[in-house]
């Protein structure tokens, strides 16, 4: 089945306190697809005064939307996954055209997700309880959660839905308003959805500002309007983030991506079943969403005694990958998300060349017929060589697998930890010791066994090391976003005596 | 002979001044991570926080070029040459308004230029 590029506004607004809104200083910008480079829109090049709108509304919106119900959240909540499952297929559509991603990676999971992600927001707060206790006969100690008021959200363009349902509804789940900064590279499924859900929450309490970093995601950030900024990104944007947020004493969470391994011990070659299959189709979950993940499972680690014939398979299995245009369900991989994306990609396939890594496939720019010649394509590349390189040391961000062998468990547990990085990693084997031992030795927040790029929004998902702090896509999200009010009650009538 | 870390092409150099002139003091900060990590970032002088944990690998028209030292264990041995494309970063790196990225070309260090920078 294949799709076409969806229709488009010539331009479109910020969404501010309910509605949607001009930039003050009347500047636009021109969104590209990245799959032909062809015109999406134009979306508004905010400057500071608009984001003191948006944050003013949210202050404005912010006490009476924390003294609603948890019911009544988690309604709205739950009428937001609605209206993102009644349209399903149109969201995926934007998002394809937006981002570049093949639109079966889209239907079948950005979209889902994102909705399920609403839906384990609104239940989750409707199971929750505070907590009281009874510290001695006449004391109680009893602990109420409360918003933190106005949260600011900065996220990435790969999954520009997800990021999106990823943060805003634990946030808004917890009682608090939002202003949310899509990256510029892919600000249309965002406003895809403020236009479907405008009258789901009163107006201050969803806010969406367009624009380039350093002149709306700073001011986003710095702002002292603002009680709480989340971001997912790099080391740099989030350094700066932080020291913005030191000097409004706010609190932050910080997700910044991770060269992630993804370790194959001899035992998953015991035998040719439907186990092996699964597990080569792990390795070469690294060309999912053309790489651009932060969990990509970037560094493939396999022990020596399997890895010639390992990776025969896991080469076959990349070579089968078709590239196509993204809007046809036969696409496996799509284009890369921008120019600069591709050309940061083919530079990094250079230096790995030069520093002596053996291309095993791939390892060029993919070039596709007809308008597609003007998108951003490269070929899944599967590089061999070792941990000290710099291709795997450092996030491509792209389709790129860096591939090494590993003697025994002390030996992959050491290159596995050898990053600055402890975002992801995947461990398979069959053998039932390594299943709890190898993932416990590894430094990241989330290891996934037997299985890889899962992420249901009942699991906890945040990094160790450099790829931040704070746990998303779970429960404990919601304490990123509020307060604990103890209230300290006395049922003692007596004094203390002391004056 | 003296050697260089880093260098940058003629197009990234006049970019650089452009935003001189408008911004004033800059330095060059390389990132790391996801999204538009990997990539070399430009701010106001006065906007990011150095202390001695960020390596500095020189000077591009004016504007001095840092790195944190755990990344840089794993860059000295490669020669960087500043570059520039059209693109659009969501960092706060101030070329993006131009439809501009600076990106980051690289080398191996020849063993003469290694054993004089990595002694």
């Amino acid at each position: 089945m294949s799709y076409t590029k969806p229709q488009f506004n010539e331009k479109y607004g910020n969404f501010i306190n309910g509605k949607f809104v001009d930039p003050i200083g009347g500047e636009y910008f021109e969104n590209k697809s990245p799959i032909d480079n062809s015109l999406i829109a134009k979306y508004p090049r905010s400057k500071k005064e608009d984001v003191q709108l948006a944050v003013d509304a949210a202050n404005a919106a912010k006490d009476a939307w924390g003294n609603t119900s948890a019911a009544e959240r988690a309604a709205m909540l739950n009428k937001v996954a609605d209206i993102i499952e009644a349209n399903l297929e149109e969201f995926a559509l934007v998002e394809t055209c937006d981002n570049g991603k093949a639109i079966r990676e889209t239907i079948n999971a950005d979209v889902p997700l994102s909705i399920d992600h609403w839906r384990y927001f609104a239940s989750v707060i409707r199971a929750e309880e505070g907590s009281a206790t009874e510290l001695d006969q006449n004391t109680l100690s009893m602990n109420i959660k409360e918003p933190l008021g106005v949260v600011a959200q900065i996220i990435p363009w790969n999954f520009p839905l997800l990021m999106l349902s990823w943060k805003m509804p634990p946030a808004l789940a917890a009682g608090n308003c939002v202003i949310l900064k899509p990256a510029e590279q892919t600000p249309s499924s965002a406003t895809l959805l403020m236009e479907k859900i405008a009258d789901v929450f009163p107006p201050g309490v969803v806010n969406i500002i367009h624009g380039f970093g350093p002149e709306a995601g700073k001011p986003l950030a710095s702002n002292s309007g603002v009680d709480k900024v989340a971001f997912t990104g790099e080391t740099t944007t989030g350094q700066l983030i932080m020291q913005y947020a030191s000097k409004n004493l706010n609190p932050v969470t910080m997700e910044l991506g991770g060269k992630s391994p993804n370790i194959f011990f001899n035992s998953v070659m015991d035998e040719d079943d439907a186990f092996l299959d699964k597990a080569i189709e792990g390795a070469v979950l690294f060309a999912f969403n053309q790489g651009e993940v932060c969990t990509c499972p970037s560094r493939l680690l396999v022990q020596e005694d399997i890895y010639d014939a390992f990776m025969e398979k896991v080469i076959a299995r990349t070579k089968a990958i078709v590239q196509t245009n993204p809007y046809d369900s036969s696409c496996m991989m799509g284009a890369q998300a921008s120019n600069d994306q591709f050309e940061k990609i083919l530079s990094y396939i250079n230096i790995g060349k030069e520093e002596g890594a053996k291309v095993l496939t791939g390892g060029n720019a993919c070039k596709l017929d007809g308008d597609l010649a003007n998108g951003y394509y490269i070929e899944p590349t599967i590089l061999e060589g070792h941990n000290k390189m710099r291709v795997f040391q450092e996030e491509i961000f792209g389709p790129v697998l860096a591939v090494t062998k590993f003697k025994d468990e002390a030996d992959a547990i050491a290159i596995a930890n050898d990053t600055l990085y402890g975002l992801g990693a995947g461990v398979w084997t069959r053998d039932a010791h390594q299943l709890y031992q190898i993932p416990r030795a590894i430094k990241a927040g989330r290891v996934w066994v037997n299985c890889y790029h899962a992420y249901p929004a009942h699991a906890p998902f945040g990094g160790y090391k450099k790829s931040g702090f704070g746990r998303e896509t779970h429960l404990m999200m919601m304490n990123h976003y509020r307060q604990n009010k103890n209230m300290l009650i006395s049922y003692d009538k007596n004094k203390l005596g002391f004056f | 002979m003296k050697f260089e870390r880093i260098a940058i092409t003629e197009e990234a150099a006049k970019i650089v001044e452009k935003l001189k002139a408008e911004h004033g003091e800059l330095i060059f900060h390389q990132s790391g991570g996801c999204c538009d990590g990997s990539a070399p970032m430009i701010f106001e002088k006065e906007d990011m926080y150095l202390d001695d944990s960020d390596i500095h690998l020189g000077e591009l028209c004016g504007v001095n070029y840092y790195m944190n030292e755990e990344q840089f264990e794993y860059w000295k041995h490669t020669h960087l040459t500043v570059d520039i494309t059209e693109g659009r970063g969501s960092s706060f790196s101030l070329e993006i308004p131009l439809g501009l990225r600076f990106i980051i070309h690289s080398r191996l260090l020849s063993e003469e230029e290694n054993s004089a920078l990595n002694k």
